[in-house]
């Protein structure tokens, strides 16, 4: 393969790239997004820098020093120059620094766990990951959704995460940013939807047999009144999660189909993520408040210590 | 409990066709190749002379074998996955249910970094490293058979797996709570577990050993700094091998605890948690990769250095660089998961950290450049593979470096454009290096030299098909598609999984090429020939020595006042010298006290993955006790006769000036 055509290459690789990223991290719909696509590219603009020489020089001095081209100089015994060194090492340095510098800045930016201050006030939604679908939930409307996570457009939107099982992660891709769910622990992500539309969400970390099939929609509504008649619309249903449904729930299943639940029992969520705490119940280091933990440690004082895997009232 | 713990019949994967064909076909190449072994009546050759061998340069042909082997395990892995994601699209179901499709990419990932590059490097190291530094064998050449065993008993493990019971369902990674008892109940994560128990402890045993060999075993005249070059690399990695896997051994024994005595360190009640796995097991998956990557380095520096006729640009730099890539491959493992949540600044610093790596290996690229720059060229096969390594590393690195940086990661992560990064340098990277150090070394450790013609050609096949099997993979990651999916049900990904399919075929043809070449040069081994045991006009130590080398390396220890120790020689006339006498030289003998030390602690492993209690206990003592009767063993050593020498010698001798003169 010749020069021109690994030039070829890269250059139909780059077209059809640009050309066929709808619906994927480069083609965000919201903010973080947005902010993450552009770190992307600004990076790579700023290592091809190096990254191109490298390859011309490469392929350039192969073709140029081959051994049938025995009228350039040769140099057996050169083997140092203080000059070139200099430059070898300070090239890559520079680079470092400058991506050094964006790096902490955006990392900082980007942190998932920080809220959205400057877009208002967010929508709080409780993930749990099963086995193998989503469960969501809405504390503030009480209510709840299997594999459909729907929020009004332009809202932020603060997720608490957690997992029943396996760990999964959390990803919308055109939103941007992605957080594992852990059992026994809550992981914080903050997005928002620039625009109102259907995006693919899915699990970003394989968990079993039914990984592959644990995808939602994130439905990002016009408005907020259309939110508002979608919660209406849910809250009619007579499906109820309490500890007992979500035990049922939690049952392995593949494919699982949209669920809406009408009512969701208090404090559910903190229950799901305290429930294997329950036989330490010493350890008030885990307990903040602000996670309604003190609630489900009294509760779980109450109980015989032994069943650890059950679901906690 | 029965008499066999929890091995049954219906152990067998009787229903499953395609693993019962594969079974059929090892079972007919098993018979075929002892037939013909009982045929040519090699079994006594193939015991004493092999089995047994504490040489160094035929155990580095053993782990070679062992990778080649396990190189076709995996790569069988690789396109059933590759065949099943292109007819899984549209969500069509494919024909891997995830139940068997789990386990491949599980195997897949173990086998190609455990028992395919591991090894690749380790026979590579062991071949070459103690003639570049003038050593007569190892340190510890009963250990270093013993390591090679303790290797191949894991990969036994991990190859009973695929006919007695399963494998483990979790990735290569088996991250708990997926990996724990509770939701991976079957035997596939116990094999998992001691697979790579004992294949580490032999890497461990490796590294102590060659780390010995280099400090104290290098030829006088020898200081650190003008050790060759590969022998360097191969130095930090054994470094990181020391320092790393007894992380891997202490973490996999936690989640052993965890699986059999219903410990809690990472189960998800009883105050177990599974980021302490996580954080462990990259503490030793990080300094891995660079485990696998340095001696690579290595040998791309030795390639073009030689292949230039040149001496290598900048060699300070390029150890320097290497230790520093060692350090620093320490601390950057929480890159591995940004995403778990950890606060910004811990994120932005191990972003940073990671990549202050690219400046040491950005310094190797330059080195290698200038190198070549006003030497000349032989495009031999070792060079392709370098410069193929030159500009695909050079990719990977960048998309490395792009995951480095936590925002960017944040929708990266876990995508295919994580996978097509890690092929990227491991491929294209170690792979490549392992690939043209074969070619580079094979007359040396085998006496002919291998057919160019297919070399070129499996070159470029392997070439061509990386870019189709993984550049489709970037986009694919763009596009949001996650790794370890069985089936997809997204139309704009379908083209980029069908190219992806293709590449892989062409690796395949690649693969192919190299077993032709292996074939025609066999069978034309005359004509190829290395008589001179200096065939690419080389720079180092090994190049002194016939090909293969005699059993002792060296009649006489050189003495080294170069870095490019042999072509000094060559240059200021002491090469292929006649000395006046000769001594007897102090040898090991071999033994087959490895061999049958790493039967027992294989059938411990066995016993214990099926929990047949009383059978892992008799495979613990035999393995101790055949350990105990090697100490206490006085028989272990010999004398070489000066007339053997002498005669092994004057052939060697006699063979150059014939070179020499025609």
């Amino acid at each position: 393969m010749s020069i021109r055509n690994l030039a070829k290459l890269a250059f139909v690789t780059t077209v059809l790239l640009l050309a066929g990223c709808s619906g994927g991290v480069l083609d965000p719909k919201g903010q973080v997004g947005m902010d993450e696509k552009n770190l992307i590219i600004l990076c790579t603009i700023l290592m091809l820098i190096v990254v191109v020489p490298v390859i011309v020089l490469t392929l350039y001095f192969a073709w140029k020093y081959r051994a049938s081209r025995d009228f350039e100089i040769y140099t057996p015994k050169w083997a140092h120059s203080t000059k070139i060194e200099a430059v070898v090492w300070s090239i890559p340095i520079l680079i470092v620094i400058a991506l050094g510098v964006i790096t902490w800045r955006s990392t900082q930016a980007l942190d998932p766990y920080a809220p959205l201050n400057d877009k208002g006030e967010h929508l709080t939604v409780e993930v749990v990951s099963l086995n193998w679908k989503w469960l969501f939930i809405y504390p503030e409307q009480g209510i709840a959704t299997v594999n459909e996570l729907v929020f009004p457009a332009n809202k932020p939107v603060a997720f608490k995460i957690t997992s029943e099982d396996a760990m999964n992660s959390f990803f919308i891709p055109q939103l941007g940013s992605q957080i594992y769910s852990m059992a026994g622990m809550e992981t914080k992500l903050h997005l928002i939807a620039d625009e109102p539309g259907t995006f693919k969400g899915i699990s970003a970390n394989y968990s079993g047999a039914g990984f592959s099939d644990m995808k939602f929609d994130a439905i990002a509504t016009r408005t907020q009144a259309d939110f508002d008649d979608w919660v209406q619309h849910v809250k009619q249903q007579r499906n109820v999660l309490t500890a007992e449904t979500y035990q049922t729930l939690a049952e392995p299943t593949e494919d699982h189909p949209v669920t809406y639940y009408g009512k969701v029992s208090n404090g559910l969520f903190n229950q799901i993520v305290m429930k294997y705490m329950k036989d330490h119940g010493a350890m008030d280091f885990y307990a903040k408040p602000s996670h309604g933990a003190r609630g489900s440690h009294r509760m779980s004082e109450m109980k015989q210590p032994g069943h650890h895997a059950e679901v906690n009232e | 409990m029965s008499f066999l713990g929890k091995l049954s019949i219906d152990a067998i994967p009787y229903h499953e066709p395609i693993i019962m064909v594969t079974l059929a076909v090892i079972a007919v190449v098993g018979l075929v190749i002892a037939g013909l072994i009982t045929k040519y009546k090699q079994w006594g050759t193939l015991w004493f002379d092999w089995i047994t061998s504490v040489d160094h340069k035929r155990l580095g042909v053993m782990y070679i074998v062992l990778a080649l082997v396990m190189l076709l395990r995996g790569f069988a892995d690789a396109i059933m996955m590759r065949t099943q994601l292109a007819v899984a699209t549209n969500g069509a179901a494919g024909y891997l249910p995830p139940e068997h499709y789990d386990q491949i990419f599980t195997a897949h990932g173990v086998i190609m970094i455990i028992f395919m590059a591991m090894p690749f490097m380790i026979g590579l190291m062991n071949i070459i490293l103690p003639l570049q530094v003038g050593a007569r064998d190892v340190a510890f050449p009963f250990l270093n058979n013993l390591s090679f065993w303790l290797t191949a008993g894991g990969a036994i493990l991990i190859n009973v797996s695929l006919g007695l019971g399963e494998f483990a369902k979790t990735g290569w990674v088996a991250y708990p709570p997926l990996a724990g008892l509770e939701l991976s109940p079957g035997v596939g994560v116990d094999y998992y577990i001691w697979a790579l128990q004992l294949s580490g402890l032999g890497t461990l045993l490796t590294a102590v050993n060659f780390l010995v060999t280099v400090f104290k075993m290098r030829a006088p005249g020898m200081k650190l700094m003008q050790m060759p070059i590969f022998t360097w690399t191969c130095t930090w990695a054994n470094i990181l091998i020391a320092a790393s896997f007894p992380i891997l051994t202490a973490v996999l024994a936690m989640l052993t605890l965890d699986r059999y005595m219903d410990f809690h360190f990472f189960t998800k009640e009883a105050g177990g948690n599974s980021m302490m796995y996580i954080n462990l097991f990259w503490a030793w998956g990080h300094p891995e990769v660079y485990i696998l990557v340095l001696p690579a380095f290595g040998i791309f520096s030795e390639v073009i250095s030689t292949f230039t006729a040149k001496r290598l640009f900048g060699y300070k730099s390029m150890v320097y660089a290497s230790g520093a890539i060692a350090i620093l491959g320490f601390i950057v493992w929480l890159h591995h998961f940004f995403t778990m949540g950890s606060s910004a600044n811990v994120n932005a610093f191990f972003g940073i950290m990671t990549m202050v790596i690219a400046i040491p290996t950005g310094v190797k690229l330059f080195n290698w450049l200038f190198t070549i720059y006003r030497g000349r060229l032989v495009l031999s096969v070792p060079v392709l593979w370098t410069l193929g390594f030159m500009v695909t590393f050079t990719i990977g690195g960048m998309t490395g470096v792009l995951l480095a940086i936590p925002g960017a990661d944040y929708v990266l992560h876990n995508s295919l454009f994580l996978i097509a990064h890690f092929h990227n340098t491991i491929i294209g990277g170690a792979v490549f290096g392992y690939l043209a150090g074969f070619a580079f070394w094979f007359p040396k450790a085998m006496g002919f030299k291998l057919d160019e013609k297919t070399g070129k050609a499996a070159f470029w096949c392997w070439q061509i098909g990386f870019l189709l099997a993984f550049l489709p993979l970037y986009v694919l990651g763009f596009l949001g598609m996650t790794r370890r999916l069985n089936h997809t049900d997204n139309p704009d990904w379908n083209v980029w999984l069908y190219i992806a399919a293709v590449g892989a075929f062409v690796i395949a043809i690649g693969i192919f090429f190299q077993l032709l070449q292996l074939f025609i040069s066999f069978k034309n081994r005359q004509q190829l020939k290395d008589s001179s045991g200096d065939p690419w006009n080389g720079h180092t130590l090994e190049w002194s020595t016939a090909s293969p080398p005699q059993y002792y390396n060296f009649a006489h220890i050189p003495h080294v006042k170069d870095i490019d120790a042999w072509t000094d020689m060559k240059e200021s006339g002491e090469s292929y010298q006649t000395p006046q006498k000769y001594a007897p030289i102090h040898m090991p003998k071999n033994t087959s006290a490895g061999v049958f030390m790493s039967m027992g602690f294989t059938i411990m492993g066995f016993a214990l993955i099926w929990h047949i209690w009383w059978l892992a206990i008799l495979g613990f003592v035999a393995g101790v006790g055949v350990f105990i009767k090697r100490c206490y063993s006085k028989d272990v050593d010999y004398y070489v006769p000066v007339d053997a020498i002498s005669e092994i010698e004057t052939a060697h001798l006699t063979a150059n000036a014939k070179g020499v003169n025609s």
